[in-house]
């Protein structure tokens, strides 16, 4: 320490002689009422990197925004492909500039919508699809080449990624040439969000099968998208949340490097997604300390040496449990501050959860509230001139400095005792995840952890004017008599020698791709395909462990 | 010593939400309660046999889906198959207010929406078990 710091550190302000009460944010990092530039240099120095410059802690491109603004992709998608395709085209006629489908949960378990198992669910929470008609006619109309789709598909994700690639060929678009994202992330879905179908193994062969099929035939499509956000939503702190998304990043990379791949045919397609709720602060700093650290694991740790191998590209939105269901027009401002957020954090895509999602499937309205916040900051707030523009506040060069070592940590943690596979296979993660969402509930009890509307700030309120997306079981019959019509139309004799191939390939740890896209072209149901597989397979049992 | 109040906790449906219920599992299991969790994934016909086997007195449903009365419909009809009549029906999750009526009328005692306070659960249980 030089004489000169030391004698500022003696006349920082010291928060228990001040009488202060000391704030520790989310990830456990004591704040400090004021920072200086010997701070920044203490906590590990000061990143002189430019934007789009290795370890890209500014950003992964030079020029960001000012070249183009993040994607919009508001989360969408209920009742029969033929509602949702409506709806698609009202975002796009209100700015949007990306779809992000949802599906009904089950599509997302591998059931088709005639089964018992889907008593009540048929686009219910999402979109219904059984069969590569219901794709056909959820994106009709939609320029593929200028609308990216991200498919949120976690357990089904083989299936329903063949199934987006058969529809866009036929449609004449190049498979080669094809953008788009699937989510993908198995491991997460058994922490948190709960759509798996297989045990953790062939669950994670299949992640690697997509993966490889994608580098060798539809290059541009990124076919994973690692999901700290659900982590996050399950209890995880910030530092944790981007800690275990990179541990499930690299098991899906060792996956596919042991398929004899290199890791710069495919590193550079991973995206990530995160959340965005909580103090401002210390999620730019989880951002900036992510970018930095994913790089220097993919280049130090994996020896990649294409550059954007190491992009830490992400869609930062969502923030659903910051919303409340108290004084519901309050998550209108938290929508726009947490879009504040992902546009100072550098995301690649962003999507806010609507003030109404608390109670119902959104309605169009809400949407529109939810891009006009966005856009309102693109036109009006000047979010888009300058890159990183938090960059060199000495709190924020601290603290990205300081996240990046309790991301580390939390990694460090979890590796020390066995890996990612084995602590989320053994329920390990679930119990601290799901234990700190107890200790948070208590402390939002208690008051302990201040919430607007919630535990301070009260009102006494009639019913909230919030009015509920109907659920419509006509709807969810005709889904169900639509798949009856193309199981008796098509080649059925067809189908069975696509299945019986799937079978033997999944069997004999053939990719199974090909076959499944033969399959998703003879309009196989999502829930046949996702049956034959389980047959091999078998069925994931949950560890119950708290 | 009295026994302990014997609950199952239960995901009906193919709804993946589990934050709630975990919470709730470690609410009552602190607040004393002999708690059992299914995990996910469940049909209503596991539950029910879930409950008889284990001869729970209370039966805890966790739904965010909005699935919530086709489920419980479901088990209404399945509860006397199953010698479960009478014991302590309850409800928590994404349940809008103008649900909480039906759901009585099938059998469910208490109906916990989000935002509930875990102790005001284990207070109603406490009261209202059998």
């Amino acid at each position: 320490m030089t004489a000169q710091t030391a004698k500022r550190n003696a006349t920082s302000v010291d928060p228990a002689a001040a009488g202060i009460k000391p704030v520790v944010n989310e990830s456990g990092i004591e704040i400090k009422p004021v920072y200086t530039a010997d701070d920044v240099v203490e906590s590990g120095g000061v990143d002189s990197s430019r934007p789009g410059e290795h370890p890209f802690t500014r950003g992964i491109h030079d020029l960001m925004y000012r070249k183009r603004p993040w994607t919009m992709r508001q989360y969408t998608g209920f009742g029969n492909p033929a509602d949702t395709n409506k709806r698609f085209h009202y975002l796009i006629a209100n700015g949007q500039t990306g779809l992000n489908v949802a599906f009904d949960l089950p599509t997302q378990c591998g059931v088709d919508s005639d089964s018992p198992e889907a008593l009540g669910e048929v686009g219910r929470v999402g979109m219904a699809v059984d069969t590569l008609r219901d794709f056909e006619i959820a994106f009709e109309g939609i320029d593929l080449d200028r609308i990216t789709v991200s498919l949120t598909i976690n357990g089904a994700a083989a299936i329903l990624i063949a199934m987006y690639l058969a529809m866009a060929e036929k449609r004449g678009f190049d498979p080669s040439k094809l953008r788009g994202t699937a989510q993908n992330d198995i491991l997460k879905e058994f922490i948190g969000r709960g759509t798996w179908i297989f045990p953790v193994e062939p669950s994670m062969r299949l992640v690697a099968d997509t993966v490889e099929y994608c580098a060798r035939h539809a290059p541009l499509y990124s076919p994973v998208s690692v999901c700290g956000y659900h982590i996050r939503e399950s209890g995880a702190n910030p530092a944790q949340e981007m800690g275990y998304a990179f541990l499930i990043a690299r098991a899906y990379i060792d996956a596919v490097l042991a398929r004899g791949l290199d890791v710069d045919e495919f590193a550079g397609r991973l995206s990530f997604n995160f959340n965005i709720f909580g103090n401002l602060f210390e999620q730019v700093a989880k951002f900036r300390a992510g970018r930095r650290l994913w790089a220097k694991i993919i280049h130090d740790e994996y020896g990649a040496k294409n550059p954007r191998s190491g992009w830490l590209r992400m869609i930062a939105g969502g923030g659903g449990s910051g919303l409340t269901i108290e004084q519901p027009e309050n998550n209108i401002v938290r929508g726009a501050y947490y879009a504040l957020i992902a546009a100072l954090s550098g995301a690649q895509t962003m999507a806010l959860c609507c003030y109404d999602e608390a109670y119902t499937i959104p309605s169009p309205k809400a949407q529109r509230i939810s891009l006009r916040t966005m856009q309102l900051l693109i036109e009006e707030i000047g979010l888009c001139d300058t890159v990183d523009p938090l960059g060199g506040s000495y709190y924020v060069e601290t603290l990205t400095n300081q996240m990046e070592e309790k991301i580390r940590e939390a990694m460090d943690e979890v590796e020390r005792e066995g890996g990612i596979v084995r602590a989320v296979a053994d329920g390990r993660i679930q119990a601290t995840v799901s234990r700190q969402a107890y200790e948070h509930q208590r402390k939002l009890e208690s008051g302990a952890f201040r919430k607007v509307g919630v535990n301070c700030y009260e009102v006494e309120e009639e019913a909230p004017e919030v009015a509920l997306h109907p659920y419509d079981e006509d709807d969810a019959n005709a889904q169900i008599e639509a798949l009856g019509r193309i199981r008796s139309e098509r080649d059925n004799d067809r189908v069975a020698a696509c299945l019986d191939r799937l079978r033997a390939d999944a069997a004999a740890g053939t990719n199974v791709m090909p076959a499944l896209l033969d399959a998703v072209k003879a309009y196989a149901s999502v829930g046949e395909m996702t049956n034959v597989m389980v047959d091999v397979f078998g069925r994931y049992r949950e560890p119950i462990r708290f | 010593m009295e026994r302990k109040i014997k609950v199952l906790i239960a995901k009906p449906g193919l709804d993946g939400h589990d934050v709630g219920a975990r919470v709730v599992v470690r609410a009552l299991a602190e607040a004393g309660f002999e708690v059992i969790y299914t995990g996910l994934h469940q049909t209503p016909e596991s539950i029910a046999a879930a409950a008889r086997d284990e001869d729970v007195d209370v039966i805890g449903l966790s739904v965010l889906s909005g699935a919530h009365l086709p489920l419980c419909r479901k088990l209404a009809t399945l509860l006397p198959e199953y010698g479960l009549e009478g014991r302590l029906w309850v409800v928590g999750g994404n349940i809008p207010r103008e649900d909480r009526e039906a759901l009585e009328q099938l059998g469910v005692r208490g109906v916990f929406p989000t935002g509930t306070k875990l102790d005001d659960i284990a207070a109603f249980i406490r009261e209202n078990v059998p």
